[in-house]
């Protein structure tokens, strides 16, 4: 299936095209196209092993491609092919994630987390003599504000809920400010309050970042999605926007129809 | 900026240089022997090797507590610095009074008349000192650049620290190197490097000397104790316990954990190759039963029994084992080792904080003692208040 961006004349910001990443002969992605517009909020969906996860780690270069083409738009219209590059240098770039296990440093305190993720140099000598500027302290109060972690800032971020660790690596994204923020299942283990502010969060870096956003609660997806990517098997299933997707027959034998038996 | 994280802290470290630094080594110098104050020369060469070890375990502390690093080769960095600085020791025995050369008595023995050029600059005090850092840290920088690109990490690290340190122990054992048809003389096989006389100038065995090097083993290992203190403050120090919470995360953060583990890894290398420069002399020599992987594993108890990623556990762990071993090793010879595995099972299981951690695990069980003895059940909830 090609799929013809409709966003190629405005400004891309992130082009997939043709990737395949195969596990031991398993084809976990399959020749697999995506765009992204800049300032878009795009949401992906898919059963479990779709691939959704993999294709983050594409991006980030975590795992390289067997074939294709990821490339990053740099606002200055340079190309950066993103599979020639090593992951830090992906996130320096400006391409965050958020991973789909919250990942934080748990012997640090939520301050020291979000310390260490604020954008800005990364070398050896720099952070040996980094001084806290008055500017990062702002930035740091700001995001803790945001995610709502103030009381928490002294915290150990291993003493954190579940639901506390992802607002937190959230929160880390925002410190670092990137351009591209991939966010896989950030809902997962959130009371139903959690996930709705979670949403109200990611609709409003819209515009500011753009965004992809993994998810599988479909209360959710239908509170922040503008277009949908439906992914299975490796491949975009689908896309447009939510009640297109939602009322797709194939969308809803391979995904939704699973999910309302489940429930 | 203070490196200190309490007032505590800052006491303990001045005590600790008064006493090391100023007592210890007056009570070896002014107190004539048999007074109750004296301590005689061969304790304070004693201490002074303790204090090498501690050095050595605080190396190790750094890449295993703090970097997730278990990393089963420290000693062999302990032995390269011993060797290099060995070296230069061996090359001041003066003529020997019963081979009657000049040349340290193994390359006698193999009909060496000169000494080849790899062994020369080691003559030079100032290179040797400088390779006995240069050595371990180039080793390890090497090795960590193969390691850590190819994203060797966990178990598979620890596994292939310890093949280094069998392979360049058999290395060193080894007498001679055959390459390319030529044969080149090492380190002195099974014997190693002994019997120093001279260093610097000075009688190696001479009581001042002595003190000198207790006195420099100190400094070495408060120095370091700053160097950690400082590096954990900043923002570097936070980036090193990052890499062992997780280090994909922090990668994903934009940084890159290999440029920080190679460095980290090759400091710790070269920590550990200044406190085995320091040990040879006060030992009185360097073999290469120091690289057997059993000598890095001791290491590891030692942190382990004293308390993993923290400052002061590292030191207090490599001294208690020590002590103990030199007790044991005299009252009852032959169950040091399985005393030494059934110390670290012990740590594993029981105290997994090591020694510094132990007052805080018993805290509640004390409590809950006193509790139980002092006061009747339905005075229990206003007990537990205070
Ligand atoms: N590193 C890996 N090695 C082997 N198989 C993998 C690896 N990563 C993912 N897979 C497989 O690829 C498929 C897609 O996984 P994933 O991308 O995690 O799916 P999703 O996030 O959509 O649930 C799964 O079948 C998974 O088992
Ligand atoms: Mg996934």
């Amino acid at each position: 299936m090609v799929h013809i961006p409709q966003e190629k004349h405005t400004s891309l910001i992130l082009s997939v095209d043709g990737v395949t990443k195969s596990f031991d002969g398993f084809k976990a992605v399959n020749d697999l196209s995506f765009y992204l517009s800049e300032g878009e909020l795009r949401t992906v969906i898919g059963p479990n092993g779709a691939g959704k996860s993999t294709f983050m780690d594409l991006i980030t270069a975590r795992t390289k491609p067997d074939e294709g083409k990821i490339v990053f738009h740099k606002e200055n219209g340079e190309d950066v092919d993103l599979t020639k590059v090593r992951e830090h240098k992906v996130s320096q770039l400006g391409i965050g994630r958020k991973f789909q296990n919250p990942t934080v440093y748990r012997s640090h305190t939520v301050y020291d987390n979000l310390k260490l993720s604020l954008s800005g140099k990364r070398g050896l000598l720099h952070s040996l003599f980094y001084k806290e500027s008055t500017d990062d302290r702002d930035k740091i109060y700001h995001v803790l504000d945001t995610v709502r972690l103030s009381d928490h800032v002294n915290d150990l971020a291993g003493s954190l809920s579940h639901g506390q660790k992802q607002w937190l690596e959230i929160g880390m994204l925002l410190a670092q400010d990137p351009k591209i923020m991939l966010v896989d299942e950030p809902a997962a283990g959130m009371s139903d309050e959690e996930t709705e502010r979670t949403g109200e969060l990611l609709i409003s870096l819209e515009g500011k970042h753009s965004l992809i956003v993994i998810e599988h609660d479909m209360e959710f997806v239908r509170q922040i999605a503008r277009r949908v990517t439906v992914l299975h098997q490796g491949q975009v299933l689908k896309e447009g926007d939510f009640d297109f997707v939602k009322s797709d027959p194939q969308v809803i034998e391979v995904y939704l129809g699973r999910q309302t038996r489940k429930h | 900026m203070n490196v200190f994280d309490s007032k505590i802290e800052f006491r303990g470290f001045i005590v600790a240089v008064v006493v090391l630094l100023f007592a210890i080594p007056m009570m070896n110098a002014f107190f004539f022997e048999g007074s109750f104050f004296h301590i005689s020369s061969f304790q304070l060469s004693l201490w002074g090797k303790y204090v090498t070890y501690a050095v050595l375990a605080m190396s190790l502390n750094v890449l295993w507590g703090y970097t997730g690093m278990l990393c089963l080769c420290q000693s062999l960095f302990f032995a390269l610095g011993a060797y290099a600085f060995g070296m230069y020791l061996v090359l001041h025995i003066g003529i020997d009074d019963v081979y009657n050369t000049p040349l340290p008595v193994f390359m006698d023995f193999q009909g060496y008349t000169e000494l080849p050029w790899y062994w020369a600059p080691f003559e030079y005090a100032p290179f040797a000192v400088l390779a006995s850092l240069a050595v371990p840290g180039l080793v390890a920088f090497i090795f960590g650049a193969l390691v850590f690109r190819s994203r060797i990490k966990g178990v598979y690290f620890s596994i292939i620290t310890q093949a280094l340190t069998y392979a360049l122990m058999l290395f060193f054992f080894k007498n001679n190197l055959e390459l390319f048809g030529q044969s080149y003389i090492l380190f002195g096989g099974n014997n190693g490097l002994n019997d120093f006389k001279e260093i610097f100038g000075a009688n190696i065995n001479s009581e001042a000397t002595q003190r000198w090097l207790f006195i420099a083993s100190v400094i070495l290992m408060l120095s370091v104790y700053l160097l950690i203190a400082w590096v954990l403050k900043t923002k570097f120090g936070k980036v090193q316990q990052a890499i062992r919470d997780s280090e994909n995360r922090i990668r994903f953060s934009g940084y890159s954990t290999t440029t920080y583990k190679m460095l980290i890894f090759t400091a710790c290398a070269m920590i550990a190759g200044a406190a085995g420069a320091l040990y040879v002399p006060q030992v009185g020599g360097i073999n290469a039963n120091e690289m057997t992987p059993a000598k890095s594993l001791d290491v590891v108890v030692w942190v382990a029994f004293g308390g993993r990623g923290t400052k002061f556990g590292p030191i207090l762990g490599a001294v208690v084992v020590s002590l103990l071993k030199s007790y044991f090793l005299r009252a009852y010879p032959d169950s040091w080792l399985i005393i030494l595995g059934l110390l670290f099972i012990f740590t594993v299981l029981f105290m997994p904080n090591g020694l510094i951690g132990l007052p805080k695990q018993l805290k509640p069980l004390i409590d809950r003692m006193r509790g139980k003895k002092a006061i009747l059940p339905e005075e229990a909830s206003t007990s537990s208040v205070s």
